[in-house]
């Protein structure tokens, strides 16, 4: 018997690819912008939404019948809120360079839309299991367009992947730069990202044809 | 000739390669099918026409931007000349082919890498290939410094054509000025090739760090580092109006843009309206900040002060601004449509080239933001003025005393009021 049942599979792995939150429905498109300019970033990043949507979802999901629907958003950004907490600690006390370069953006989680959007579209109204299913599915599909945005714009922005040089030395002239080779400056700054973004988005909907809307 | 083309033309129909084909087939002979339904207007001016024009008339800027290539380079290696005469040491062979063998390269690249990408969309597409980079691939090469090393030009052109023009659905459909993505591309990808005061000079980038060092600023960059002193030693007005500085390859001659500007106007490929308001535009700019220097409100201290104080009309004979208002602002695609829309398109383009230029001394020029700024707004200009005359043949509507008939044709009157 296979591990999961082909539901509960569909639910990790339709956020992957067809219904993806980034490429499809346009969300969490902020911090896919800011902090992709290194590989490591955008991987710590990519953690990080995986673990407070997982366990964000489950507690969500569990509260659900308790929670008065009044006030389910303040709720909601309690829970968050202390995930991203918990988050932001760990890595200030293990990864402190790291928790520089994402600075404010580990804060602003708490506001990414996919959160709040899983939240209030799936966890107030499934089982635990099933949320947390979702909920990974959903962080995983917004690593994914992180790590890949975050793969060219770093290759190509500084010649390295997590820090190490693989295009050769930009000073010393080795490798490519020996033969006149230099760094894209424009894929460090922000706007590259965004079309980075789009050219995934015209691949995919060039791949799969039935994701493009009727004009 | 033209009938053996057109034979093999009958022959390729609905294959995969035929827009490959027909384009390079209409591209110097009329095809041979004539329309049949309906009326239509018959004029010898279509695309390529135009096109065709434009090209004409960045020509001399071409020429002048090689002779130039080499006199900047001689002079820089054997110190400008004491008299300097236009025969004697500028149009000479020697400096023609040193600036022929290093611009045609990015003209090839240009259009060669520009072409291809077009062509692939066309076979990938199925539609016919269109002409509209025939004007952007002349224009790239004359706005880009000499020493532009090709492959960052290829690199450039593949992605202004794709992300500025193809994904918006090709030509005619694009926001924003292709060329100028381009441009923008590199200057934000390469900063360094594309400022200081090694680029401008062929051969200056190699050179540097040895004894054979040479450079050459632009006018610009002399005024953002505060050197008018060593400017005004250096160049006059007429050799900043006849063009011969250092910069991008074709931008430097106001006089012969102007020619071109005019030869545009009165072949009424382009849009004087444009050109006249951003002219004007850049005046006023101009004014003011030599108004705010007058007025002693700027220390001479300040780093602004050397191009504020700049005369505000010389602001149109250095740097790309002239280029930039007669080639690219007038750009029919991406400019706005409505007549009273290119008045305060071409104002603001002028208006904002010059302040970019003053306030921002990491761009030393502004003319390419400005004008890729405008043409984002050009659509909404258009849609305002569009809806003010709305309004106001509304309002003529209100007030308008329709007389009743005694016919059936007070509905026919109406309607034509409202129109």
């Amino acid at each position: 018997m296979a591990l999961l049942s082909k539901k509960d599979a569909n639910l990790i792995l339709d956020p992957l690819a067809d219904n993806n939150p980034i490429t499809i429905q346009v969300l969490g498109i902020c911090s896919a912008l800011a902090i992709t300019a290194e590989l490591k970033a955008s991987v710590v990043m990519a953690i990080s939404v995986i673990f407070v949507l997982g366990v964000g979802n489950v507690v969500i999901s569990l509260m659900r019948n308790i929670i008065p629907s009044k006030i389910r958003i303040i709720v909601q950004l309690v829970v968050v809120a202390t995930l991203v907490i918990i988050v932001d600690q760990v890595l200030k006390a293990f990864a402190y360079e790291l928790s520089k370069t994402l600075s404010v953006f580990v804060g602003l989680i708490i506001t990414n839309c996919i959160i709040m959007g899983r939240f209030e579209a799936f966890a107030l109204g499934n089982g635990p299991w099933k949320s947390f299913l979702d909920g990974i599915g959903n962080a995983l599909g917004y690593g994914v367009i992180l790590i890949i945005v975050g793969f060219f714009r770093e290759l190509l922005g500084s010649g390295t992947l997590f820090g190490i040089q693989v295009l050769g030395d930009p000073v010393a002239k080795t490798g490519l730069y020996a033969l006149g080779y230099e760094n894209n400056g424009f894929m460090i700054i922000p706007p590259a990202a965004l079309i980075v973004v789009g050219i995934i988005i015209w691949v995919q909907r060039s791949r799969n044809r039935a994701l493009i809307e009727e004009a | 000739m033209k009938d053996k083309l057109h034979q093999l033309k009958v022959k390729y129909q609905g294959k995969k390669m035929a827009p490959a084909f027909n384009a390079l087939h209409t591209f110097l002979f009329t095809p041979n099918e004539t329309t049949h339904s309906g009326s239509h207007v018959r004029a010898a001016d279509d695309l390529k026409r135009t096109m065709n024009t434009v090209i004409l008339a960045l020509v001399p800027c071409l020429l002048f931007g090689m002779f130039n290539t080499g006199y900047q380079h001689y002079s820089a290696i054997n110190g400008f000349p004491e008299s300097f005469s236009v025969l004697e040491h500028f149009l000479t062979w020697e400096n023609f082919w040193l600036g022929f063998i290093t611009v045609i390269p990015l003209v090839v690249v240009s259009y060669g890498v520009g072409l291809a990408i077009e062509f692939l969309f066309a076979v990938i597409k199925g539609h016919e290939v269109e002409e509209g980079y025939l004007v952007t691939g002349m224009l790239v090469p004359l706005i880009v410094p000499v020493d532009t090393p090709l492959w960052m030009l290829a690199v450039a052109v593949a992605f202004g054509v794709v992300i500025g023009k193809e994904v918006f659905g090709g030509t005619g459909m694009n926001i924003l000025n292709p060329a100028l993505t381009i441009r923008a591309f590199l200057f934000f990808a390469y900063p360094t090739w594309m400022s200081g005061d090694k680029v401008w000079v062929h051969g200056a980038v190699e050179r540097a760090g040895t004894a054979d060092a040479i450079s050459g600023e632009t006018v610009l960059g002399y005024l953002a580092q505060g050197n008018t002193g060593e400017l005004y030693q250096k160049y006059d007005l007429a050799e900043m109006f006849y063009g011969f500085i250092p910069g991008s390859v074709g931008e430097t001659s106001t006089f012969l843009i102007l020619l071109g500007g005019l030869f545009l106007i009165f072949s009424k490929i382009a849009s004087w309206r444009i050109m006249v308001s951003a002219v004007i535009g850049s005046l006023v700019m101009g004014l003011i900040f030599n108004g705010i220097v007058d007025a002693g409100w700027i220390p001479e201290y300040s780093k602004f002060y050397t191009l504020m104080s700049f005369d505000f009309w010389q602001h149109l004979i250095v740097g790309g601004l002239a280029f930039g208002i007669v080639f690219m602002a007038t750009d029919p695609v991406t400019g706005s449509q409505t007549n009273r829309g290119k008045w305060i398109y071409g104002f603001l383009i002028g208006f904002l080239s010059v302040m970019i230029r003053v306030f921002n001394p990491g761009y030393p020029e502004g003319v390419f933001l400005a004008i890729l700024l405008m043409n984002v707004f050009a659509p909404t200009i258009d849609h305002y003025v569009v809806r003010g005359n709305v309004n106001r043949r509304m309002k003529r509507l209100k007030t308008a005393t329709i007389y009743p008939s005694a016919s059936d044709e007070v509905d026919t009157l109406k309607t034509e009021t409202a129109q």
